[in-house]
């Protein structure tokens, strides 16, 4: 309830700093010190269960443990990401209050997607999610190619709008108790009834359009490609954790009763998001694309927990969402700072920039899998609870195949900062890498060897 | 009337509203048929509500029988504030390319 209000009224702070405030160091100072205000709000209702200001939602939101230690991941990983790439979201253009001002409405977003028990709740919280990205990937107005991949977003995306509500009408059409909290429907008595059957599906298909699964996909790359590179980072890891949980939540409160009828459509998604991801990931030359088509490859991960729906795969969800946007907002971070984006652009950068160097390593380890990084501890948990749940074992074994593949793009670039003889010119722009950046990437570097080793460190929330 | 109408009805124009979407190629229009997808639900919501209301069926929670029509004041309003974006991001790329036609969108695949 408190990430709800404080990231809305920071947004309008925000906006209001673009017009007072000339100095562009004092308008991050600004949202920096407006994510840590978000972070401890968060964190005092995780410990009290007392939100600042109590107001009755009629049940619309509902507040746990769970929903409230993912939030705190979301505003963590937020803050890492505003201390890295605070200076690159204001390079952008001349409107950086009005960046980040859109930057905490996503997160009040992220917060009613986390948090809602009512259809309504969730076509809202998608909706504000959604909306500000649209500006945010347009926002380098004279790019033609920034102006595409937002035209193309926003199209696709309020056309899958229009087939979540679509289903939202047919799930309320179909259940007698004329409810739109989504623990209150009825499935039907002996068979599933067609109308809420016609809803799941259309959901079904809208959500994983939203967090760019297969074969629902096909805008990512583009997108991710076309928007600011800051921008990119924030999208492909902060917005699609948040949708991920809105995705689960809705599923397992909603339709959780008759998982075994839903599961082998939700194969079929992730099988295909798992190979598109990974194969198409291998042909890529720029680093970027080649990011865009990872993070196609990572949701597929992510949807073994709504394969496995158990409480193995919550805890694994929340540890991905952390291990998973560390590992790509330090690695974004570092690419924003690159003169070329194309993998030969990464040579020899292990010697000019050592470490700059090491800390990219270890977060593509991470996102490889590699024992000792939170990645590994994360594809560990989602794999454990798809075994836990007993159906499909071959899905397992084509998720391992697949991570190997995804190790072949991985490690390319690994290999050219370690193997490859640098340019004539360094790889880095050396004058925006200042100390404070690199002690930074050294600590989220720690951060996922620390998750690695002791996962617990952060599971535990979940049943404070 | 029997609910099936209004399902039949709004069906049709969601129809209408997706193939317009896969079809037309000036960025307008599309957008034009997304909105019609957006009112074919409105449609559909407020005629299950009333069917609701009707059935008796929900007698027995009768806080619930307008929700479906509040959630329709709700889709009007998130419906305009695509608009608001949306043409905006039209109009930028109209300044640029002095097109609204989406083939020109191919720059990013190459």
């Amino acid at each position: 309830m408190n990430a709800i209000l404080f990231s809305a009224l920071w947004g309008i702070v925000m906006m209001f700093s673009g017009v007072f405030v000339k100095r562009k160091s004092t308008v991050s100072l600004l949202a920096i010190i407006g994510i840590v205000l978000l972070f401890v709000a968060n964190a005092i209702e995780l410990n009290t269960y007392q939100p600042f200001f109590y107001i009755d939602s009629w049940d619309m939101l509902r507040v746990n443990s769970f929903n409230l230690s993912f939030l705190a991941v979301v505003f963590g990983c937020t803050l890492l990401f505003f201390l890295l790439s605070a200076s690159d979201i204001l390079k952008v253009g001349e409107h950086g209050g009005e960046y980040f001002a859109l930057i905490f409405f996503v997160l009040c977003g992220i917060s009613l997607c986390a948090t809602f028990n009512t259809l309504l709740i969730l076509f809202i919280g998608i909706e504000i999610m959604s909306i500000p990205l649209y500006i945010l990937t347009g926002s380098d107005k004279r790019n033609l190619k920034s102006n595409e991949a937002a035209l193309k977003y926003f199209l696709m995306g309020s056309f899958f709008t229009g087939v979540m509500l679509m289903g939202i009408a047919f799930i309320y059409g179909g259940n007698p108790s004329a409810s739109f909290y989504i623990d209150n429907i009825q499935l039907g008595k002996d068979a599933l009834n067609p109308m809420i059957a016609t809803g799941l599906v259309l959901l079904l298909i809208s959500l994983s359009f939203k967090v760019s699964a297969a074969p629902f996909h096909f805008w990512t790359p583009d997108v991710y490609d076309g928007a600011p590179t800051v921008f990119t980072s924030f999208m492909a890891t902060i917005v699609k954790v948040g949708a991920f949980f809105a995705f689960v939540r809705l599923f397992e409160n909603s339709f959780g009763k008759i998982h075994t009828q839903w599961q082998t459509l939700l194969v079929v998604i992730t099988v295909s998001t798992l190979l598109i991801g990974n194969i198409t990931a291998v042909f890529q030359q720029s680093v970027k694309r080649m990011m865009a088509y990872s993070s196609i490859a990572q949701a597929g991960f992510m949807l073994f927990a709504l394969f496995a729906l158990n409480e193995r795969a919550k805890e694994g969800l929340v540890l991905y969402s952390a291990a998973y946007s560390v590992a790509t907002i330090g690695f974004f971070a570092i690419l924003i700072k690159m003169k070329d984006y194309t993998i030969e652009g990464f040579n020899g950068m292990g010697q000019t920039n050592p470490v700059l160097g090491i800390t990219a390593t270890i977060f593509l380890l991470s996102l490889t899998g590699i024992p000792l990084t939170a990645g590994f501890q994360s594809k560990f948990y989602m794999l454990m609870a798809a075994v836990e749940n007993g159906a499909h074992f071959w899905v397992v074994i084509a998720a391992v195949l697949l991570a190997a593949v995804s190790a072949y793009y991985y490690f390319r670039v690994i290999q050219a900062i370690w193997f490859k003889q640098p340019a004539n010119a360094n790889p880095v722009n050396e004058e925006e890498v200042s100390g404070s950046f690199k002690l930074l990437l050294i600590i989220s570097a720690i951060l996922i060897i620390v998750l690695g080793v002791y996962p617990e460190l952060l599971i535990q929330w979940l049943y404070h | 009337m029997d609910i099936k109408y209004y399902i039949g009805l709004s069906l049709a124009l969601f129809s209408i509203g997706i193939i317009g979407v896969l079809t037309r190629r000036n960025a307008i229009l599309i957008f034009m048929c997304v909105e019609l997808m957006l009112n074919a639900v409105n449609l559909l919501l407020v005629a299950f509500s009333k069917m609701h209301a009707m059935s008796g069926v929900a007698k027995a929670s009768a806080n619930y029988v307008a929700d479906a029509q509040i959630f329709v004041f709700f889709i009007m309003v998130v419906a305009a504030a695509e608009v608001a974006v949306g043409l905006a991001i039209i109009v930028m790329l109209y300044r640029n390319t002095h097109s609204v036609d989406i083939n020109f969108l191919n720059r990013l695949k190459n």
